[in-house]
């Protein structure tokens, strides 16, 4: 069940995109997702479809496994598409059928805002297929490094983070491991009445948080006994460098940004 | 004998909080520098306690610890740690990094190594326990045996002169828990490290070169691996195992053939058996 | 109930790039009333093979019949949980699976999934509690109070409440003691003898194959590699250690005589005692020379 997402997984490879230094991935993904919004006609938008497509092809994630990843995600563009479609009611009417009636108006609007959704969802998974979630946390841990002066406690948030993301396969191995348990022991998880279904998610819930908190206090003790006593005086042994290639990608991140503004109407 | 007495314990006794009983009473014994002393005992005799407490994991009410002939106390845990490596029971519960490299270089960044030279030593450790092809895997995609070696790298990488191994090979299959033994005896012979090993495991203890039997929180007995075995039924009566050697040379007396003693290794006994009986 | 696997493949993850062979061709007989042991290395495939006697997996090819359902890829199958009664399965660390606030309502859990009322699952509880050798008053405990070993008891007794016609064992010794694991090998080859409780056991160790299966499979790179009584088996152990598996201390100790003294015994010795009397007649004989 678990094994079937595939949404956001790294892909490992050897793209440009992939070497980029994750802080300036992570600098282009939040300045991408403001100057969507300068878009507003089909220049514009084409523009930033153009870029996104450019973006794509440099990562060399093969096309097909983006989409077989999106699937989950495109019903909700398709939704946002259909709701303009549907309450928008400006413009030169296009089509009527009884109470059901389309305008311009809802059509550009739908079409315009379920693309710049989708480019978002498409930008953000080239972000996670090309950059490994230690690498993100690394990136925001220094990022957000300046919040130390005032006491934000980023070492044990980034430390925390990354303990997760080691620890999400084994926990889904675990999942995985007591539902056939207790599937063996008669209990049925995928079929009968919703009732039934919620209660059997307790036999695998309970289980599931008992071994973590007993993981959790081994590890802590492992932890302690391999000399960890909180983020002062620690040295790191992953380094982030910031190289040629990151700041020409935001250079032209900058240009688009320029030409959108130009054309926008 | 004059060797070196690294760990002193002195009459320690230990409980824990909430519980009724001692988990530890009175429990002396000195570690020789250099030598592989496997600490043996039922489930529940006090032996994980006891390498809890060598670590400063825990802190005993009464008796003290000295390490290098330094006392164990709040303040000097955290120096006799780098000194005593542990290497866990459950493989995953103690693999911290999300990389095999990040894993290893742990304890160093703990420690507040400088890179350049966490590198070298992340890389010299990773080779020394043959996972150095392993670099940048992920733990989910190792086997038991495999994460257990990650562990040792971690410890070594620290440069310890004493490694703990709680139970480490009770959760591996035979394959892996060879391959753990042997990297680890291989730590002790090239690089003088003293070996202990918590552990029910035999084979484990019959070639260890002194053992210590715990029962219900207290020493039963110490000595070499064929003083301990000569104990016989007395290690049944503590849940304990005999090793087939042991066994087989005690069988054979009782069919009438005379053995000079009981044997713990079965090529021995084997020699022994072809020289002694057969070959006339 | 009799299980039989036939020409079975399974792929993990099929048709998607993560997509792996775990087994493939593997055929095995497991009829009413055997004591059988799949061995293999981690990996090996024998894992799979054990999700796939009570459906938990549905085979990729072949098919796989237990008693008289017929379980393929393309078939729906309904009813699974008749199969899964009369099949139980003991993981690997059992204990994980309890949730239950007393030890008692854990143990009810299995019985009354499968429709028993609870006073007959309490009149079970109490007697699969005894079986695995703890006492009645431990029923109103919480299993999260208990020892490492009692819960492991405790989650066996679960399984065997369920009143199975066959029960399988997936390292059921794991990490115990070498008492508690004799103690529980003991108990599942009573109740096998006892009550012909079909018993399949996967294991790493040829010492507990070879005292109590009746019957071993080796599983090597998801394939069947060998079958036949541990007779047979160990008859060549020169094949398994090969294959990088273990030997039954006393097969190798035998072979090491076999090989000093340049003879051969008669027969393949399984335990300690036969082996004494080998070895003292052979001592016997060699002496009169």
């Amino acid at each position: 069940m678990m094994e079937k997402m595939i949404f956001g997984r790294y892909v490992p490879a050897q793209s440009l995109i992939h070497r980029m230094d994750p802080r300036s991935k992570l600098v282009i993904i939040f300045l991408f997702v403001c100057i969507v919004f300068i878009a507003n006609n089909s220049l514009t938008y084409g523009l930033l479809a153009i870029y996104t497509l450019v973006m794509i092809s440099l990562s060399k994630v093969p096309f097909r496994f983006i989409i077989s990843g999106l699937k989950p995600v495109l019903w909700l563009v398709l939704f946002t598409l259909l709701l303009h479609l549907f309450l928008t009611k400006e413009g030169e009417l296009l089509f009527q059928a009884g109470w059901f009636s389309i305008y311009e108006e809802g059509l550009r609007q739908g079409i315009f805002i379920s693309l710049r959704f989708f480019l978002l969802i498409l930008m953000t998974s080239i972000l996670t297929l090309t950059t490994t979630p230690i690498e993100i946390t690394d990136g925001l841990e220094n990022l957000l490094h300046p919040l130390n002066k005032v006491k934000f406690p980023v070492h044990e948030l980034a430390l925390m983070m990354s303990i997760s993301l080691r620890f999400i396969p084994t926990l889904m191995q675990e999942t995985d491991k007591i539902m056939k348990a207790q599937t063996a022991r008669g209990v049925d998880f995928s079929s009968g009445p919703i009732k039934d279904r919620v209660k059997a998610i307790i036999p695998l819930l309970i289980p599931l948080f008992v071994n973590s908190f007993k993981r959790a206090e081994e590890l802590a003790t492992a932890m302690e006994a391999r000399g960890y006593r909180g983020g002062e005086g620690r040295t790191k042994y992953r380094q982030l460098s910031w190289g040629i290639k990151d700041t020409s990608m935001l250079v032209f991140l900058g240009i688009l940004t320029a030409l959108l503004v130009l054309f926008r109407t | 004998m004059s060797k070196e007495k690294l760990v002193q314990l002195d009459n320690i006794s230990f409980q824990y909080a909430l519980e009724t009983g001692f988990a530890l009473r009175n429990v002396s014994f000195d570690i020789y520098e250099g030598e592989w002393l496997a600490l043996v005992g039922h489930n529940g005799s006090g032996k994980s306690t006891l390498a809890k407490l060598l670590n400063g994991l825990h802190f005993p009410q009464e008796g003290s610890i000295k390490v290098n002939g330094m006392l164990l106390t709040e303040e000097s845990v955290w120096e006799i740690r780098k000194k005593i490596g542990m290497v866990f029971q459950n493989p995953d519960n103690q693999f911290v990094g999300t990389t095999v490299k990040d894993d290893v270089a742990f304890g160093l960044e703990n420690n507040g190594i400088v890179r350049e030279e966490m590198l070298e030593r992340v890389k010299y450790s990773l080779e020394k326990v043959k996972m150095a092809q392993f670099l940048d895997q992920e733990p989910h995609h190792l086997s038991g045996g495999q994460k257990q070696r990650v562990a040792i790298a971690g410890v070594i990488a620290l440069r310890p002169s004493i490694i703990i191994l709680d139970e480490a090979t009770s959760m591996l299959d035979p394959r892996g828990r060879e391959e753990v033994l042997e990297t680890v005896r291989e730590l002790k012979e090239n690089h003088h490290m003293t070996v202990i090993s918590i552990t029910h495991d035999l084979e484990e203890a019959v070639k260890a070169d002194r053992i210590i039997v715990m029962n219900k929180g207290e020493l039963y007995r110490e000595g070499s691996p064929k003083e301990i075995f000569q104990l016989d039924e007395e290690l049944v009566q503590l849940s304990l195992d005999i090793p087939f050697p042991v066994k087989l040379s005690k069988l054979l007396k009782e069919q009438g053939v005379s053995l000079s003693r009981h044997f713990l290794s079965e090529e021995e006994l084997v020699a022994e058996l072809w020289t002694s009986h057969y070959k006339k | 109930m009799d299980i039989s696997l036939q020409k079975v493949e399974y792929r993990y993850q099929a048709k998607t790039p993560f997509e792996r062979l775990a087994i493939k061709d593997v055929s095995i007989n497991i009829p009413s009333g055997t004591f059988l042991a799949i061995i293999g290395h981690t990996g090996s495939g024998k894992s799979t093979v054990l999700q796939h006697l009570n459906a938990l997996l549905k085979p990729t090819a072949g098919k796989v019949v237990i008693g008289d359902k017929e379980v393929t890829a393309d078939k729906k199958q309904k009813n699974l949980k008749e199969v899964r009664q009369k099949v139980g399965i003991v993981f690997q660390f059992p204990e994980h699976q309890l949730f239950e606030e007393t030890v008692e309502k854990d143990i009810c859990f299995g019985p009354m999934n499968f429709g028993v009322t609870m006073e007959e699952a309490q009149r079970r509880a109490k007697v699969a509690i005894k079986q695995v050798g703890l006492s009645e008053e431990i029923l109103s405990k919480s299993p999260f109070d208990l020892s490492g070993g009692q819960m492991r008891r405790v989650a066996i007794a679960g399984v065997l409440a369920m009143e199975p016609d066959v029960i399988v064992l997936d390292e059921p010794t794991a990490g115990l003691d070498p008492r508690g694991r004799k103690e529980i090998m003991d108990m599942f080859h009573a109740l096998h003898i006892e009550r012909k409780l079909s018993t399949v056991l996967v294991t790493h160790s040829m010492e507990d194959a070879s005292k109590y299966a009746d019957h071993i499979v080796i599983m090597q790179n998801g394939e069947v590699y060998k079958k036949g009584t541990p007779e047979e088996i160990f008859t060549s152990p020169e094949d398994l250690m090969q294959l990088g598996l273990d030997v039954p201390e006393v097969v190798r100790f035998q072979q090491k005589i076999e090989e000093t003294f340049h003879i051969k015994f008669s027969q393949t010795c399984l335990t300690v005692e036969m082996l004494t009397k080998e070895i003292a007649s052979l001592l016997k004989g060699g002496g009169q020379k």
